[in-house]
Order: structure tokens, then sequence, then C-alpha cells
């Protein structure tokens, strides 16, 4: 039963932050705090692919477009009356309107977990930049796609998204996607990821079917994405197609690798990090982006291996602990 | 008929600009192993040099071939001088680093150019005089190719031949294949490995700031962030000819550039951008090195 | 005589012009150790890399067990029970010791992705019992007290025989060593062949071993095939071998004082 108390733990605590902050956090910062938790989703979902398995994919942003389109669209023309329905019949709305959301994220997931195959499947027999170029191609494609069909708003983006999504679900999910790496980094199949990224000829030597690995970890992480794609359109209720351009993934990269290849806590750390600067560096107006670039060229400088190398920052010695050492 | 010939014409004539950015992509690759996403903005940078170049010449009032020919000289020593600083500051110290890392910092100096140009240029558009008024030569019926495309083509055509007599024939040239080959034994050849590199940079530098001034000679609207999707661009047509492959990244550069014209005059322009990127994956997956690239079995 | 478990027939492997290997035919039975000799470059490497799978032959079959192995992938040859240590060490650097043998271990478990990544009971007990095999797999090897160490942590010789246990955790019928005495003093090489005469039998395996130190080949083969520019010049017992004429031609100018 021990299995269940951190979950039950997380679940309460997620559950009463959600009715608390908002009372004394002002919206801005509350805004701010959302961000960071898709930024985590968006961070260790790609970290899987990056860290974990040592891919080299820099289209993150696409996939989370799928995602956000992918189930903005869903409710828009059968969540939102579903939803009516429920209450109609006497659900709480809280109830319905939940329901319908993990559905929509699901839905989104899942299209962009079915694009991560058919970018993954055929393109990760290519070498390291290849399979980065083509990722990066792949995120543009689906951005021009985008701008280009009226149905999801084309270039004026696509308004009226019901606001959903809220801290509760934001953090919920960012929880499940740390869970889930958590564990794979501690089983088996991580160790067949790690050793796919430290030496593919010497892992497939020893029987890791390297072509399913890699596949699997991309769908993985695209999968994530989406839903991290969907929980900001409905949280923002609006998307813009100028949103999920090239910069977005690079943001995303500049997490997982400052935070350190393959370190859970170092995504966390990072995705952190990473959205609270620009926030800050507002109030350098101008010159924000000029210092954010310089702060990470100077990072990658002197930190190469990123925050954490690929240790994990430990509570129980908050010493660096060895991924995948034994107990 | 005649309209696919235009079209040729045109293509041909921005695909040369490419295949201009694509060789200082693949030369840095080659040597590095290193996507310099900051390629792109030094191409930017490039068209401003040239604007205040321009401007310095008193070449908008008083146009001469002359002092155009000055602007883009400027233009190049100028950027290879950035060009090298970049490389000395930036990319020196995670030379030995993992190459995620070395790319992030290439991302951050090119997030650093723009956002540094926006700062210091504005961010609005600005207008590269008319260094050569227009005129326009009919080649046959209905195809016809304006003065500055032509210059266009010879410029990038006389830049790549001695781009090619020079790594062929000079020493320092072959000591550019040498470094590319293996930093170790060019070094033991008695090659300054570190000065090749920066020299590599210069050079790959230049071509890209020449490839702004003639850009802006015929668009002349110029702004901060005209380098991102040429440079992404460029850098998809190095990998099409096969990264690493300098007369792969000419071709890759030209395929790129006819198949955006002739997506843009026959389908619809709104999914020019798009058709780099299809172009890319269907390549790659017929042949996954690139047109010119050599499939390399790692000896184990 | 009982069946070959590997038979090499009349396999070429060419990279552009180079004929590395050429026409190449080997059968081995169940519980031989043959040995695989040759100058420098004469394809001793590219012939395991063509039994396991690296590379596909340009011509000719790999056959293990009486079937085709030639053309599946590396990772199905190894999963059919052929591992190997590499010439030069391949270990994975950000993985402790125990980890590189639990990889190899990973085709042997049981519980599959979801129940990993949910932490189920079945799968606790499947990873349980993986890291106990991995352990006492370093134990065999005398690498027990490094469990937790980083592989690039180990001296050289002691990399040398974690290459071997983790070859051994995939429980191998066929075990390819490549040089396994490679950069050992002679004390170690004397180590390094009790210990494979001792796998060897408690595992019941059946060895190829590329070998330059002619102590260590003449020491512990049963057989030996000797390889020059791809083509195989003689084939016999170790005292054959060291008669042969053309072997020792193919030899001279290397070390030959050994043979
Ligand atoms: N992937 C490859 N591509 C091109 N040539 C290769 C490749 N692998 C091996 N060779 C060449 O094939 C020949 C045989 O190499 P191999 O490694 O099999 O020799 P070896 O007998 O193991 O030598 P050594 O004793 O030095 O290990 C060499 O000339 C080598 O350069
Ligand atoms: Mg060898």
């Amino acid at each position: 039963m021990k299995r269940f108390l951190a979950p039950a733990i997380t679940l309460v605590a997620l559950l009463a932050l959600n009715q608390s902050l908002p009372r004394f956090l002002n919206p801005y910062y509350f805004q701010v705090l959302i961000l960071v938790g898709i930024n985590i989703t968006l961070a260790v979902s790609l970290n899987l692919v990056n860290g974990f398995t040592g891919q080299f994919s820099i289209g993150h942003a696409g996939f989370m477009a799928a995602g956000a389109y992918g189930s903005a669209m869903f409710t828009m023309t059968f969540g939102q009356k579903i939803a009516a329905a429920m209450i109609a019949a006497h659900l709480p709305p809280v109830v319905a309107q939940g329901a319908m959301l993990l559905a929509s994220l699901l839905l989104g997931g899942g299209l962009a977990a079915i694009f991560g195959y058919l970018v993954g499947l055929p393109s990760l027999r290519l070498r390291g930049d290849y399979l980065a170029i083509v990722t990066l191609g792949f995120g543009e494609i689906i951005r021009v796609i985008i701008l280009n069909v009226d149905a999801v708003g084309g270039a004026r983006g696509l308004p009226g998204i019901p606001q959903w999504a809220n801290f509760f679900w934001v953090f919920l999910v960012a929880a499940i996607v740390i869970g889930l790496a958590v564990n794979l980094a501690n089983s088996t199949h991580g160790r067949a990821l790690f050793a796919i990224r430290d030496d593919e000829i010497a892992a497939e030597a020893l029987g890791v079917d390297t072509t399913a690995y890699k596949v699997t970890a991309f769908v993985l992480g695209s999968f994530f994405a989406g839903v991290a794609g969907g929980l900001f359109a409905h949280y923002l209720s609006y998307l813009n197609p100028s949103t999920f351009t090239f910069l977005k993934s690079i943001e995303v990269i500049a997490m997982v690798v400052l935070g350190g290849m393959g370190s859970i806590t170092g995504s966390v750390l990072a995705a952190i990090v990473l959205t609270l600067l620009p926030e800050a560096l507002r109030a350098v107006k101008d010159y924000r982006m000029v210092l954010y670039a310089l702060m990470l060229i100077i990072l990658m400088i002197t930190r190469p291996q990123g925050l954490m190398g690929t240790r994990e920052l430990s509570w129980a010695l908050f010493g660096g602990r060895r991924r995948g050492g034994s107990k | 008929m005649s309209t696919f010939l235009q079209q040729l014409v045109n293509g041909v004539t921005w695909g040369s600009v490419y295949a201009l950015i694509a060789l200082g992509y693949t030369m840095v690759y080659g040597i590095l192993r290193l996507i310099n996403f900051a390629h792109g903005d030094i191409y930017m940078l490039g068209a401003f040099i040239g604007l205040y170049a321009s401007r310095w010449f008193n070449a908008a009032k008083d146009p001469s071939p002359v002092k155009a020919l000055l602007v883009l000289l400027t233009s190049m020593l100028l950027s290879a001088l950035i060009g090298m600083i970049i490389e000395r500051l930036a990319y020196k110290p995670v030379r030995k680093s993992p190459r995620l890392s070395a790319l992030i910092t290439a991302i951050g100096v090119s997030l650093l150019l723009e956002n540094g140009g926006a700062l210091v240029f504005g961010e609005d558009q600005k207008f590269f005089p008319q260094l050569i008024p227009q005129k326009t030569i009919a080649l046959m019926a209905g195809v016809s190719i304006s003065n500055q495309q032509l210059i266009v083509l010879v410029v990038s055509i006389v830049l790549m031949f001695g781009l090619r007599m020079f790594v062929l024939h000079t020493r320092t040239g072959k000591a550019m294949q040498a470094v590319s080959h293996s930093h170790m034994a060019a070094s033991l050849m008695g090659i300054s490995v570190d000065r090749i590199i920066t020299f590599t940079f210069m050079i790959g530098s230049s071509l890209a700031a020449a490839a702004g001034v003639l850009v802006a000679l015929q668009s002349p609207k110029i702004e901060p962030y005209m380098g991102i999707m040429p440079g992404l661009k460029a850098f998809v047509a190095a990998v099409l000819g096969g990264i690493g492959n300098i007369p792969g990244a000419v071709v890759g550069g030209l395929v790129m550039g006819i198949a955006e014209v002739m997506v843009t005059g026959y389908l619809s322009p709104t999914y020019r951008d798009a058709i780099a990127f299809v172009l890319l994956i269907v390549i790659l997956l017929v042949r996954p090195a690139g047109i010119f690239g050599k499939a390399v079995t790692e000896k184990v | 005589m009982s069946a070959p478990l590997l038979h090499l027939e009349k396999v070429t492997m060419q990279f552009g012009g180079l004929k590395a290997v050429c026409d190449f035919e080997l059968a081995i039975r169940p519980g031989e150790l043959v040995g695989l000799i040759g100058p420098n470059g004469a394809g001793k490497t590219t012939v395991f890399n063509v039994i396991t799978g690296v590379y596909t032959p340009t011509r000719g079959r790999v056959m293990l067990d009486g079937a085709q192995v030639s053309g599946l992938k590396a990772n199905r040859i190894a999963c059919r029970g052929v591992t190997r240590t590499f010439q030069n060490i391949r270990l994975f650097p950000r993985l402790t010791c125990l980890d590189n043998v639990a990889v190899a271990a990973h085709q042997h478990r049981k519980a599959g992705l979801a129940s990993a990544l949910f932490g189920t009971n079945a799968f606790q007990r499947d990873e349980a019992l993986l890291r106990a095999q991995s352990l006492e797999m370093l134990q065999v090897l005398g690498l027990g007290d490094y469990a937790d160490a980083m592989a690039t942590e180990l001296a050289y010789g002691q990399q040398r025989r974690l290459e071997i246990a983790r070859a051994l955790a995939g429980r191998p019928k066929l075990l390819l060593l490549d040089e396994p005495a490679a950069g050992l003093n002679p004390q170690e090489s004397e180590e390094l062949m009790r210990l494979i005469t001792e796998i060897r039998r408690r595992f019941s395996l059946t060895i190829l071993l590329i070998e330059h130190d002619m102590k260590v080949v003449m020491g512990i083969c049963e057989r030996i095939a000797v390889l020059d520019y791809g083509l195989m010049i003689a084939e016999g017992s170790p005292s054959e071998i060291r008669s042969n004429p053309k072997v020792i031609e193919a030899y001279l100018g290397e070390d030959t004082a050994h043979a």
C-alpha cells in the first residue's frame, strides 16, 4: 500500500493548493506558475527523448502544437456540448468539465503521439543531426499547416476555448510525468534507454531492441508534449500559431540541457529557472532577450554538463545520487 | 514553357543565395560538427553592415558599381571579423563540451545577435539603398533576368568558385581539409587547428554577409530577424547536399531555391515555408546522408 | 560428430574496394573453444561483426543452430544466444557496473513497459531478480565490490572483465571474446585464462576467441583458425598451427617469439 501513499498525498496537496493559491497570489504570478507547470511537463517529456535516449529532437513545439490544436478542436466541437449535456443531467460542472478536459487532453496527446510515431519510425534510423533537422522540419510543417487552415483560425489564432484547465490539472499532469519518468529511470527499460544513449552498438549487441526503444521514447515524449499543449490551450483559452515556433522548441531544449541530460530533477529545476528568468527580466524591458541570450551562453560555457549532470537531486543526501545506482 | 523558364531563372538566383549561406554551415559543420545556428544572423548583420557602409560611402545619393563593390567587400570583411570574435568568445570554450551544449550556445549566440540587432538597429524595417538601379534584360520571348539578379548570380558563382580553388589548391585550404578529417591527425602534422577553425568561421561569415548584401540589393527591406528563416533553410540545404560537403551545399541551395520558387509560382505562396522541410524529409528518407553524403559504417 | 552450433558458410565482407574477409568457412561445435588469430588488419574483428549482425555479409551466410542469422538485426542475434566483448572496450560510461551488466540481462525480463511505468508489484519482483542475477555475474568475474562504481572508474583490466560479465549476463550459448588479454600484464593474462576456462565449464559455453597473446591462445584453445588478409590460411590444433610454415610466414616481421 506504500506505493499509493505518495500519489495520494500529491493529489490532496494539489487540491488544497488549487483552492487556496488563487486567493493570495496575484493573477500575474499565478499565470507564471501555471506556465512553470506546463514547462515542467514539456522539459521532462523531452528529456525522455534527448536526455534518456540520447536522440536529438528539436521539434518539441510541433508536438505541443498538435496537442494544443487537437484538444482545443475536440473541446470546441464536442467537448463543450457533452459537458453541457452532463451538467443538464445534474452532474456538477467541475466533474463534467474535468471529464471533458481529460478526454481532450488524451486526444490531443494521442494525436501528438501519432505524429511522433509517424516522424519517429522512419527518421530514427537517421543519425544525430539529421534526425534533429527532420524534427525541426516537422515542427515547421505543422506550424505552416496551422497557419493555412482556416478551420483552426489560421494566422489569426483560435479564440474561445473554454478555460477548463487550472492549477490542479496542470500540476497533476506535471506530477504524473515526473512519476512516470522516475519509474522508467529506475527500471530495466530505462537502463535500456541509457545504454542506447551511451553506446548504441554495444546496447544492440546485448539484445536491446534499439529501434523499438527509440520509437517508444519518441512517442511517449510526443504524447506528453501534446498533453502540455492541451493544458496550454485550455488555460489561456486562445491559441496563436506564433507560440509554436522553433523558438519554443529551443526554449524546451535549453531546459533539458541546462538541467543536465537525463536528470529529471535537473529538468524540473531548469524549467522553473528558465520560465522565471525571462519574467524577472521584464523589468529591464528592451534588454530582456539580450540578457537571456547572454545568460544562456554563459551557463553553457561554465556548466556544459548542465546544472545536475546526469545526477538527481536527492532528499536523503541532498548531494547527488547517481542515476540508476542501487540503493 | 516560358513561365517555367522564368521561374527557373528566379529559382536559380534565389538558390544561389541559399547556396552562399549553406556553404558557411557546411564548412563549420565539417570542421567542428557544430550546427552554427547563428549563421543566419550573420547574413542579417551582413545586410546591416552593408546599409551603414553605403551611407558611409554616400552610395545612396550617388550610386556607382565601384561603391557597390566597396559596400560588399566592407560587409564581408567586418562580418568575417565578427565571425572570428564569436568563435573565440563563445564557441571555443564549448568545443570539448557535449554536442548539445555547444548547440545551445550557438542558439544563444543567435538570440543575442537578433535581439542585440533589434536594440542597435531598431526593430522596424530599414530600407537598403538602391546601389544599382534596376534594369531588365530579356533573355528570350517571355523570359528575362534583372541586372540585379545577374549580379547575384555572377558574384555567387565567383565566390563559390573562389572558395573551391582556395580549398583545393592553397596550403590553408588543404589544412582545412585535414582538420575536417581529424583534429588529432592535423595537429600531428603541425597544423594549428585553432587557427584553421577561426579561419573557417571567417570565410563562412563573409560568404553569409555577401549573401545578405546581395539579397538586400534586390529586396531592400531589412530587419534584425530577417536571418532566421533563410538561415534555417540554408541549413536544410546543406543537409540536403550532405552536410560537410562543399559541392553538396551548392547543389542543395539550388534545389531549395528552385523548389521554393516553383511552389510559390505553381501551388500557393503560403506553403512556401513548408516546402523546404517536406523536401528535406523526402530526400533524407531516400538518401539518409544527403544527396552527396556518403553513408559511413562505423568501425567497431 | 555433433552438428555445428555456429557455421560460417563462405562469408565475404567487402568495404568499398577492400575485401576484409573473403570466402571464410568455419564450423564450431557446441562446447568447443576455438581461437581466431592473424596479423593486424587480417579481418578477425570483422568476422565477429558479421557473426553478431553489426555488418551483414556481402556474400555467404552465418548459420546458428542450423538457422540463418545473417541479415537479422544485431539485437535479434544477441537474443538467439550470441554475445560478445569488444576489442576497444565499449562499456556504458554513465552507468554503474551493476547497471552495465543489468542491461544485458534486460532480454530476460518478464514485466512490460507499462508495469514499469506504473511500478507494479510484478515489475518490482522482476527488477529485484534482474539485479540479483547481475550482481551474481559481477561476483563471478570478481567485481562484486564494484557494483555501484561507475564503469569508467574501474582499472583497465577490470573493465575488460566487466565486459565479459556483461556478455555473460545475456546468457549466451556462444560467447565471442575480442582480444580479452590485450593490455593485460602476464599475471593478469594468466588469471584471465583460468577465468575463461572456468566460465566455460560453469555455463557450458561455446567460445570463439580472438587473441594476439600466443600464450593465451595456445594455452586454452582446442582448435585455431588463422586469417591473413581476409583469407583463412590455416586451421588446426595448436601444435599444428605452431609448425605451419604459412602461419610463420604471415607472422614474420610480427612478434613471432611467442609462437
Ligand atoms: N567499417 C569499416 N569500413 C571500412 N573498412 C573497414 C571497416 N571495418 C574494418 N575495416 C577494414 O577491414 C580490415 C580488417 O579489419 P579488422 O578490424 O577486422 O582487423 P583485425 O584482424 O581485427 O585487426 P586487429 O588485430 O588490428 O584488431 C582492415 O583493413 C580495416 O581497416
Ligand atoms: Mg580486431
